[in-house]
């Protein structure tokens, strides 16, 4: 509980800030991560691109400590949230908690769409009726699912549309209040219009959260990304404003990677 | 001389199709002929009433509760430990050497002959452990039998879940516990409760294993410890000691009738799982 109380502390999201230092990741006797070293600025969108098998993933994985499913995952060096390290005296529960992640495909959990919302909240001992109804608009309102959703909260998650399922997915990670958002890939399975929906949801939510996406898709990265990290083969080849990086790179593979050469 | 394709295609096809109706036509039989010897022996009076000389005369009451009783106690005992077994094999240790002797180890066990069940639950639990011929030394052995069908069906419908259920659990702050009991059991519930009825249908039928633990007593128990006669075990005495070969039909016939509804039960569950989840 002490974990809770420091993290809850440091809830002001404006001063919240993560710093990578040398970061390295194996996975069995795969290098998948070559000494990362990043910081993630608050209220900003971090794009995440590079080709497949870059470690995009991994990386996005390691902030919610996800990749300790894997027990074969070893890493070395450290994540710093607000100055402390997530992988020493911090439950991951707690941590993930505070930080949301929405997946490539829409994972709707198989029960009613309020029922989805009030998952992660009811976990974190929040039993109260009025407080959950309130957390599933609230939710709901800045995902932008509300209005197509609010009478019909106890059908089947299942029987939304893609597009819906992931607006839903990302109100479910809200309902936590996290401080950031990690989004992997998340258009990869939607249409333009679903697809829109969801970037114009990042540029509002970036106002309250941290949001880092991976995604495979430059054009997007060039959209919604105020930074953007390029990685390539486990290294993070460069980071930089957005702008900076697709006007005037300063690696080679940078340039290469982002005008189509290879990818 | 080699057959000509159109040929051989020709007589395969009837090859097959003879095997299918054969196989078909074997089943009906079975069922057609006991329940046509059987169901003229049914009314309320037999299904309700004590029996009478050994079985010659008045109904089967004592051996349909007998049934339920030591089926009902396989069930309780044989449930939490095969679903709890199936949880820690595939959520709790990686698939490895040590699954891979355990599956081995409770597929034999499926594969061993009920009679050496009832052996062991003779030597061990009647004799050894002083519980007589039970409901409870039968109901045990009963639940060794059938635990290993409980396990199998219940780690393959854990292992249907989709692991990307789990990570979306975790990654909104459960614990795997948490994850288990909200996600994935709910979700493997219809493959696991197959399972049981799976293991009702072995248990209701079995013989070997309960004459020799559960006795045959005719009288209805009154506790744990008492001695019961199951249906099965009832019309084998019946036709053997040749009692009521008439009655032995009648007892047979609601046996089959009763499996075929716990089978029907199984297949609609699946049906309705499959369904859901498309």
């Amino acid at each position: 509980m002490e974990v809770v109380a420091e993290l809850a502390l440091q809830n002001n999201s404006m001063n919240n800030k993560i710093s990578v230092k040398n970061l390295n990741v194996f996975f069995g006797d795969k290098h998948v991560l070559k000494n990362i070293n990043l910081d993630i600025t608050p209220n900003k969108i971090l794009a995440v691109i590079g080709p497949a098998g870059s470690g995009k993933t991994t990386f996005l994985r390691c902030l919610n400590r996800l990749n300790d499913l894997d027990p074969e995952m070893k890493f070395t060096g450290e994540i710093l949230f607000d100055g402390k390290n997530i992988y020493q005296g911090i439950n991951p529960v707690e941590l993930r908690r505070r930080v949301g992640m929405i997946f490539a495909l829409p994972i709707p959990l198989p029960m009613s769409i309020f029922e989805n919302i009030v998952y992660g909240p009811k976990l974190a001992g929040i039993t109260n009726k009025k407080e959950l109804n309130g957390i599933v608009e609230k939710s709901l309102k800045d995902a932008f699912l509300w209005d197509e959703v609010k009478d019909r909260l106890n059908d089947p998650a299942m029987k939304l549309s893609g597009g819906q399922q992931q607006r839903l997915c990302i109100a479910r990670a809200l309902a936590l209040k996290p401080d950031i958002i990690l989004m992997d890939e998340p258009c990869s399975g939607l249409d333009p219009i679903s697809t829109a929906k969801i970037e114009e949801a990042m540029r509002q939510l970036k106002k309250e959260y941290m949001i880092i996406i991976v995604t495979n898709n430059t054009k997007q990265a060039a959209r919604v990304g105020d930074y953007t990290a390029f990685f390539l083969m486990g290294e993070l080849i460069e980071s930089n404003e957005t702008g900076k990086i697709f006007t005037s790179p300063n690696d080679k593979r940078t340039e290469d990677y982002i005008s189509g050469r290879f990818g | 001389m080699r057959l000509n394709p159109k040929t051989s295609q020709k007589i395969m096809r009837i090859v097959l199709g003879i095997a299918t109706g054969l196989t078909i036509f074997i089943l009906l039989f079975i069922i057609v002929f006991m329940l046509s010897k059987g169901i003229p022996v049914l009314n309320w009076e037999f299904l309700s009433n004590f029996p009478a000389k050994m079985g010659k005369a008045g109904g089967i009451l004592p051996t349909i509760i007998g049934t339920f009783v030591l089926t009902l106690v396989a069930i309780v005992i044989a449930t939490p430990l095969g679903v709890g077994a199936a949880v820690y094999l595939t959520e709790y240790i990686r698939e490895g050497k040590i699954t891979k002797i355990i599956r081995f180890g409770a597929e034999s066990l499926a594969g061993i002959p009920s009679i050496i069940f009832g052996l062991f639950g003779f030597i061990l639990f009647v004799v050894t452990l002083k519980m007589g011929w039970s409901i409870l030394s039968g109901g045990l052995t009963l639940a060794f039998m059938i635990l290993p069908t409980i396990i199998r069906t219940s780690e393959e419908a854990i292992k249907t879940v989709p692991y990307s259920y789990r990570e979306v659990s975790f990654s909104l702050g459960a614990t795997k516990w948490e994850t288990i009991k909200k996600v994935v059991l709910p979700n493997a519930l219809p493959g696991i409760v197959t399972g049981i009825i799976l293991g009702i249908g072995r248990s209701v039928g079995e013989t070997a294993a309960v004459i020799f633990t559960a006795g045959s007593s005719l009288r209805l128990p009154s506790s744990l410890f008492d001695s019961v006669r199951t249906m099965s075990v009832h019309f084998y005495i019946l036709s053997r000691e040749g009692i009521s070969m008439k009655n032995a039909c009648g007892t047979a016939a609601v046996l089959v009738i009763f499996i075929l509804a716990m089978n029907l039960t199984a297949y609609w569950i699946m049906h309705k799982f499959t369904k859901r989840n498309l």
